[in-house]
Parts: structure tokens; sequence; C-alpha cells
């Protein structure tokens, strides 16, 4: 119980942190959002900044944000005029969500079965296709990923839509995309984590008594390797927000990350605030699941550090 | 082991060509970079130019050259600053303990949890698009890792005898420091040195592609590919070259960073938490 109140006072901090250093880097920062094409007369700027309340004390701008953030009001767009800021992310959020979901689905199932398979197979062509993608995941840029897919699979082929979400189809060449940096990093996990188990007396029991490799390979290696993977769970969420401004942009759907590149680029500040609000949230919050699910899945692993210091005097 | 040898060497005689040839570009190239040859414009690879043109009839060759000037520069100085503020903040955390330890290890923390490329928008945001804006952006999100390296490595030595004599003949702290504890820290800021430099060209092209890199007239890499993005469909030539060379060089990098890390370190201190961001 004391481990929950900690870490969650631990997390409210932290967001609290993010929301006042991000505030505080958008307002102190050079040029405002309504520096346009042309200059805009003195004293309709001055209504707007009165209207947005940027005329306001800083301090006093960011008890206001947040007294209307306990509220659920994350202020109103710059850009998209008159649009609540929580209801454009509620908006975008279940797009992003499901390519983001999809990518950890086909990168968490893909990558550890073929890491295993590789690691029992070294050398195999197996292994080095998986060699492969672990390399080419680390080094290629996205974009060119997305420019090859699209080239090869709208253009050459002309398979698949090259942008927008239309069809089911449309679908396919942003997850892809999304899915093939996650998908290297379980890779590479996986395979070197097989490997070393692979060597333990367990496995050589398992071996000695007669279990079929697919046996030992799936029921007895993989499933103890699997056990660092959930430590990728916050790296993974980092990523695929990342790929998600770069996918979103590229193939043009109106996810989170598309509208959090546009507002940077158009300094709409409430929309920035709110959508760095939810990224560091998520990411807090995985980093969290990850480590309750690291004492759940191995016992050896205490979090209460004081059932530890229990444990030590003992 | 010979196999490898020669993809170091390879890996390396490109590297080292490509940064002459960025930096004598002017020399290299018959083009200047910001030469328009309308009659020639979105013209495929030709003896010509070797790489084709752009939308307004530039070689695209010499572009590439003088954006390699921007993207391997920004890389290299950004990693550079980057380790140097890492080992900085790595060696007081651990020196004096305490607090400072606290405070600087949270803030590490902090900073890692969020992706670096996120904090490197909001930043730029600050600091503005111009050369130095994407300097310090990139700065900002380039420690971490490598402060942490430092910080257990410094832990470590510090209970060794040879620092415990030097403590006790008397030398004073930033004698300590510099004479006994940074020599022996040199091998990992370089190790971390060849991750971190691709890493962050990777990281500059990506901010470049969303349209929050460079302003113009600069262009790099990043910027060269957002401009063939557009055009793609019907001229590929335009986002394969430069998405090429990009991607050439960091495989460039990736294989001399192997080499240095099986060289001088194990393997178990980088292997995971140091891969390129983006």
């Amino acid at each position: 119980m004391t481990y929950f109140l900690r870490k969650s006072s631990s997390f409210l901090l932290t967001l609290l942190l993010l929301s006042a250093s991000v505030f505080l880097l958008l307002r102190i920062a050079p040029g405002g959002p309504f520096d346009g094409e042309k200059a805009l007369p003195p004293e309709i700027l001055e209504n707007l900044n009165r209207h947005y309340g940027l005329d306001l004390p800083l301090s006093e701008q960011f008890a206001h944000w947040l007294g209307n953030l306990l509220s659920g009001d994350l202020g109103e767009s710059f850009q998209y005029i008159g649009r609540p800021v929580s209801e454009l992310i509620s908006e975008s959020v279940s797009i992003s969500a499901v390519f983001g979901v999809g990518a950890i689905l086909v990168s968490l199932i893909g990558g550890s079965l073929m890491g295993a398979y590789a690691a029992f197979h070294r050398n195999h062509w197996i292994d080095r296709i998986a060699q492969f993608v672990v390399s080419f995941g680390n080094t290629v840029p996205s974009y060119l990923f997305a420019g090859i897919l699209v080239l090869i699979f709208s253009r050459w082929l002309e398979l698949l839509p090259p942008a927008l979400l239309e069809d089911p189809g449309s679908w396919v060449l942003p997850l892809i995309t999304l899915a093939i940096r996650p998908l290297s990093m379980v890779l590479q996990l996986t395979r070197s984590s097989v490997s070393e188990s692979l060597q333990t007396d367990y496995i050589r029991t398992a071996v000695a008594k007669g279990a079929s490799h697919f046996r030992v390979l799936f029921h007895h290696a993989l499933r103890n390797s699997l056990i660092p993977l959930v430590g990728l769970l916050g790296p993974l969420t980092a990523n695929l927000l990342t790929g998600s401004f770069l996918v979103e942009t590229v193939f043009q759907i109106p996810g989170m990350g598309k509208y959090f590149v546009s507002a940077v680029i158009n300094r709409d500040y409430p929309l920035v605030m709110g959508v760095t609000l939810f990224y560091g949230t998520l990411l807090l919050a995985m980093t969290w699941i990850s480590d309750l699910l690291y004492g759940w899945v191995d016992p050896r692993i205490r979090l209460d550090s004081q059932s530890a210091a229990r444990q030590e005097s003992t | 082991m010979k196999r490898k040898n020669w993809s170091v060497r390879l890996a390396l005689t490109f590297l080292i060509v490509l940064s002459l040839a960025a930096l004598f570009a002017e020399w290299v190239s018959p083009y200047r970079f910001d030469e328009q040859i309308i009659e020639d414009r979105l013209s495929g690879p030709s003896l010509q130019h070797w790489m084709g043109t752009d939308s307004l009839g530039r070689d695209l060759l010499t572009r590439i050259l003088f954006g390699a000037r921007l993207s391997l520069s920004i890389g290299f100085l950004t990693g550079l600053f980057g380790l140097l503020l890492g080992t900085l903040i790595g060696v007081v955390a651990a020196w004096r303990g305490g607090w400072v330890d606290i405070i600087l290890m949270r803030l590490t923390d902090f900073l890692t949890t969020l992706p670096s490329i996120l904090i490197a928008i909001l930043l730029t945001l600050f600091f503005g698009r111009g050369f130095f804006g994407i300097f310090f952006a990139l700065v900002c999100t380039s420690w971490m890792t490598h402060a942490r390296i430092v910080r257990g490595n410094v832990l470590q030595l510090r209970s060794l005898p040879f620092i415990e004599s030097a403590i006790a003949l008397g030398a004073s702290e930033p004698q300590l420091l510099w004479r006994h504890i940074l020599p022996s820290l040199w091998g990992s800021i370089f190790v971390s040195l060849s991750f971190q430099i691709p890493a962050n060209i990777m990281a500059e092209s990506f901010l470049a592609f969303l349209g929050l890199g460079f302003e113009p007239p600069y262009s790099s890499w990043g910027t060269l590919a957002q401009d063939g993005f557009r055009a793609m469909r019907s001229f590929p030539h335009l986002i394969l070259f430069p998405g090429l060379t990009l991607y050439f060089s960091l495989v460039g990098f990736q294989i001399l960073s192997n080499h240095f890390m099986t060289r001088s370190l194990g393997h178990s201190q980088y292997s995971q938490n140091s891969r390129l961001e983006a």
C-alpha cells in the first residue's frame, strides 16, 4: 500500500513538473501563436491575447490552466478555432491507438517467435534474415522505409493505396512502417535471451529427458526469455510515439502524432500542452505497468523496498 | 575475423570519402548547390547529373554533398557536446553523492522516460530552428545514457586502491578527477560517441523530415528527403538518393561502433540501452 501511495505521488509530481516545464518553455519561447505571414494590427493582437488569457502573468496563466485541467478542460485550440483540445485528442487518439496496439502485437508476436527460432538455429537462413531485420530496423530512416514501401506496393505493384485511410488496405503500409523498429527491438532481445537460456542446465535436463525440439524451445526456453520483454514496454511505447509523428505525417493519417507536429509548427500552445501531457501520462503509466509486471512475472524481483529490507534483516 | 576487418575498412573508407567530399564540395562538384539548370529539371540519373536533378533543376549529388556537411557536422558536434555534458553530470553525481546525486539521477530518469525526439521537438520551439537551436536541442537530449554509464564507472573507480592511495597521498580534488578518474573514462566516452553521432544524424534528419528541422537556406539530408517525398511517385530518385546516403552512412557508423565496442569494452553495457533513437 505504501508502495502504491509513494509511486502514485511521484507519478503526479512528475506530471506536474512536466507540464510546468513545457508551459514555461512555450511561453518564454520567442515568437507567438499569431505570428502569421502578415503582422496583425496591434489592437487585434491585443484582443486575441486577452481572449486566450495570454496577457496575464505567467504564474496566473499556469494556475488557470491547472485549474481547468482538474475539471477536464484543456482549453481551446488556437489553430482549429473554437475546438476544445480535449475533443481533438479524443477524436484522434483512437486512430493512433489502433496503429500503436497493432504495431505492438505484430512486433511482440512476430519478434519473439522469429527471435526464438533464430536463436535455436544459429546461422540458419532464418537467423540471417533475423539479423538483417535487426540491423535494418536499427539503421534505416523510417521515411526511407515508408518511401520504398510506397514505391513497391502502390506505384509498381499497385496493390495498396499510398496514403489516407479509406479502405482496409490503406492500414497495411503505415502499420508495417510503424512496426519495423519495435519488431527489430523485440527480435534482438529475444534472440539474445533465448540463446542465453539455451545454455542453462534446465534446458540440458529437458533435452536429456527427451523433450522434443519444439517443446524445449517454446515451452522451456522461450517462456523464461520473455521476462526481459516486460522491460521493453516503456521504450517500445516511446518508440511508437516518435514513429507515429512520422507515419501519420507521411501517410496523411488524422491521428495524434500528426496533430502534435502541426501544433508545434503553428505554435498552437494549448494543443501542444494537451498532447504532451497525454504522452507523458501514457509513458509514465507504461513504465509503471512494466515495473509491476516485472514483480509479478519474476518473483525474484521485489518492488517494495520495505519488503526487500525485511527480507534482508531476516 | 578477417571478414569483419574487411567490412570495418569499407565502412571507414566510405565515411572518410564522404566527409572529404562534403568538406571540399565546392571543388568536387562542378555545380553550385543552388545552381538551377531549368532545362534539366527533374531528370533522372545521367552522366551530367549522377543522381539526377530536383524540381528546380538543381544537381542532386551536389545538394547531397552540401547536405552532408550539415548532417555530419551537426551529428558530430551534438554528439561530442552531449557526451561532455553527460560526463560532467555523471562525474558530479557520483563524486558529490547525496542529494546532488539524487536530483541529477531523477532528472536523467525523467528525461529517459520521454522519447528524445519529443523533447528535441519541444526544445526547438524554445531555441528556434537555426543552427544553434537544433544544436542545443540535440545536445540536451543526448547526454542521459552516457551520464549513467559514467556515474557507474566513477562509483566503481572510487573504491579501487589506486584512488584511495592517491587520496592518502594528498591529491587535491581537481587533480584526482583530472589525472586519475578521467583517463579511465576515455574508452567509454569514445564508444558512446560512436553510438551518439549516428543517432543524432538520424534525429536531425527525422526533425527535418517532419518540417521541424533547419529553416532554409540550410538543407540537410532530411530536408532533401522531405522535398523528395512529395515528388516521389513520379520521381523516385528524389527520395531514394538522399535516403540511401543517410542509410549507408548510418550502417557505416554502426559497423564502426560495434567494432570499437567489442575492442574496448564488454558487450553488456551498451548492447541494449544505447541504440539509435529515431
